[in-house]
């Protein structure tokens, strides 16, 4: 177990630079994820951390060693990949064993470790089974068995559930919570799935284009994104975002109808400011059929215009000032399109960023 | 009854159409081969057309069994086989490794490397007759020249010297079929597992020894297949270079077989010859064909 350390770490591929600068420290035992869109950049630093692609700035440092120029077999991590990369000409058992025969370890050792590795995983059936005649989870089973074996200062998976279906991929992404509640070794988990983040991290680091946009445990980086790319990229559906101007402690929306500065915000945002007001639709509710009826509100006579039950809650599609906005009655009750329903804001729970640099007003 | 005929009719269909391609094939491949068996059981001499009908069993067979004349040749074919399969594979899989590390010009590469399999194997042997030449031989010129050599190497006419001479043509002429495959083999291999390997605690070495060879070697044995049929029937490189001298220590198989049927006109022995060494090559290709099924059997269903 180790503390990870990347202080202004760079990767340029000739003039283009992918990831630009990023200081990151990682705690022992901590569970880390590294979320983002395609091409932000977070593959290539868990790459770069484990060795597999050059650092071309700044440092990396495990358990407080400098690791820039060692090759991977000296940093003592072990990885899970997206395609799991199993040796396919060896069994289960030769699978998980292989690190641990090439770091010269006894018959023995390697024996107690690959049965110790198979209970935790439920593998122990499987050992001599070739990695064709396994299936997708199985062998992502695997994949992570042969990082635990070898005892490693970090565990770094890349985006290891993606190849899976979505009923297997809940089961393995609880597993892996298992897994690290049980090992407590340091993980850096790297994702583009927003809520594979939510779900593991005991921080999240969002990332765009090569830079770290944000870096908090999983409520504070939902509770309070520090601008509107982590506002719309964590939490499903993504939050709704109104362009509007501050004016006389409200912010006026392009039809003219205004919504009160959330009152944790009024001082900072100045008069006449560029604002753009976002609420997620968990917090626009038909009045009496929201998460919360006390707190500071405003209210506003909207028409559905699509509803889509889902039981016990339906999500509703309306207009706000000519623009889309979604929002979730709470309780089992049919609305029809065109209904016209006065929906409660819940503005304790709304946001508000400056338009011009996207910046959260609260993070200022 | 009318029933009955248009039954009758689409039973015999698929034969009737079939007929044309059975016929094709009892005429080029099964009478031959039927021929052929059969004088190699009658002793059979050109010259003596009469001898085609005599039967005398498993005779040539039996005769060849204990006669050195042709199990030293056969001994010779399979130890020739087996050093230039070896060298081949070794020399191949450095070549194709050596590619698949260059970014820039492997296309081009790719295509010099195959220029040696356009030439025809008679011209090969031709051209290293006259650089192994011990008197004019561009080889021998070049040593003295270099003074590394005052005196003439008889590489043609030593024996053992010959062998390897004609050794050097076949490897010139063929090591890239291992390279190319080899190198189609590094092209298709997924990085992943190599990767992993590296994270797991190898070190380039071992990564090559425990990821790469075993996934190379289903393309090793198919170029082992191929050029063990290749090799088994050697005879226009040798009838060239040597003309299986001297005095029969280049003699292979084929070469032996086709001096028994053309030069002495036993067509009969030579034919029996010929069978046992057909054997031979199916024994290769068999085995070949073995391993590789063993080592593509691990490689289904993964990636």
């Amino acid at each position: 177990m180790a503390e990870i350390t990347l202080t202004g770490v760079e990767k340029r591929y000739g003039a283009l630079r992918v990831v630009h600068g990023i200081d990151l420290t990682i705690a022992q035992g901590e569970f880390v994820v590294l979320v983002g869109p395609s091409g932000c950049g977070k593959s290539t630093t868990l790459r770069m951390i484990a060795g597999l692609e050059d650092i071309s700035g700044g440092q990396v440092r495990i358990g407080g060693r400098v690791v820039n120029d060692l090759p991977p077999r000296k940093r003592n991590i072990s990885m899970v990949f997206q395609n799991y990369a199993l040796y396919p000409h060896m069994n289960v058992r030769d699978n998980l064993g292989f690190g641990l025969k090439i770091a010269g370890q006894t018959p023995d050792m390697i024996a107690k470790r690959v049965d110790e590795a198979a209970q935790i995983l439920g593998l122990a059936d499987l050992l001599d089974r070739t990695p064709a005649e396994l299936s997708g989870g199985q062998r992502q089973r695997v994949a992570m068995g042969r990082a635990i074996v070898r005892h490693p200062d970090a565990f770094l998976f890349d985006e290891p559930l993606s190849n899976l279906d979505a009923k297997l991929r809940g089961q393995m992404r609880a597993e892996i919570k298992k897994l690290h509640q049980q090992v407590k070794t340091t993980v850096v988990y790297v994702t583009h799935d927003q809520v594979e983040a939510m779900t593991l991290a005991d921080r999240i680091v969002v990332m765009r284009d090569g830079q770290i946009e944000q870096v908090g445990t999983p409520m504070q980086v939902f509770n309070h994104p520090a601008n509107i790319f982590v506002a719309t990229f964590i939490g499903s559906p993504p939050m709704n975002l109104l362009p509007g101007t501050i004016s006389g402690g409200a912010v006026r929306l392009a039809d003219g109808s205004a919504v009160p500065v959330p009152p944790r915000l009024t001082g900072r945002a100045a008069e006449g400011q560029a604002v753009t007001l976002g609420i997620r639709a968990d917090d626009i509710s038909p009045v009496g059929h929201g998460l919360s009826q006390d707190g500071p509100g405003a209210e506003l006579d909207l028409s559905v215009v699509l509803a889509e039950p889902l039981g016990m809650e339906s999500l509703i599609y309306t207009r706000v000032a000519g623009q889309e906005v979604q929002a979730k009655l709470y309780g089992p009750r049919l609305v029809n399109p065109g209904d016209r329903l006065t929906f409660r804001l819940a503005l304790d729970r709304a946001h508000l960023f400056d338009a011009a640099s996207g910046r959260s007003l609260e993070a200022i | 009854m009318i029933r009955a005929l248009t039954t009758r009719r689409t039973d015999l269909a698929p034969f009737l159409l079939l007929l044309p391609a059975v016929a094709v094939m009892l005429f080029v491949v099964a009478l031959p081969l039927l021929f052929s068996l059969w004088t190699s059981l009658t002793p059979y001499k050109l010259t003596k057309p009469a001898s085609l009908y005599v039967f005398i069993g498993a005779d040539n067979y039996l005769r060849l069994l204990s006669d050195p004349a042709f199990w030293v040749p056969f001994g010779r074919t399979v130890l020739f086989l087996t050093i230039a399969l070896n060298l081949e594979f070794a020399l191949g899989l450095g070549i194709a490794l050596l590619i698949n590390q260059i970014t820039w010009g492997q296309r081009g590469l790719r295509t010099i490397m195959m220029f040696p399999m356009m030439f025809s194997p008679i011209l090969v042997g031709f051209q290293f007759k006259f650089i192994f030449n011990d008197n004019i031989g561009i080889l021998n010129n070049a040593l003295q020249s270099l003074g590394i050599t005052d005196q003439a190497i008889p590489w043609l006419v030593d024996g053992w010297l010959a062998m390897a001479s004609i050794l050097f043509a076949e490897m010139w002429m063929s090591t890239s079929v291992f390279a190319i495959l080899l190198l189609a083999g590094l092209f298709a291999m997924p990085r992943d597992p190599v990767e992993a390997a590296r994270v797991d605690g190898c070190n380039p070495w071992q990564v090559f020894r425990h990821i790469t060879l075993p996934f190379l070697m289903p393309f090793a044995f198919i170029a082992m297949t191929i050029r063990s049929l290749d090799v088994a029937r050697a005879y226009d490189i040798v009838k060239v270079m040597t003309g299986g001298g001297p005095a029969g220590r280049t003699e292979l198989l084929w070469t032996l077989i086709a001096r028994t049927g053309y030069e002495n006109a036993q067509m009969g022995k030579a034919n029996a010859m010929a069978y046992i060494s057909t054997l031979l090559s199916i024994a290769f290709t068999v085995y070949f064909y073995r391993k590789l099924m063993a080592a593509r059997r691990f490689m289904g269903g993964v990636q």
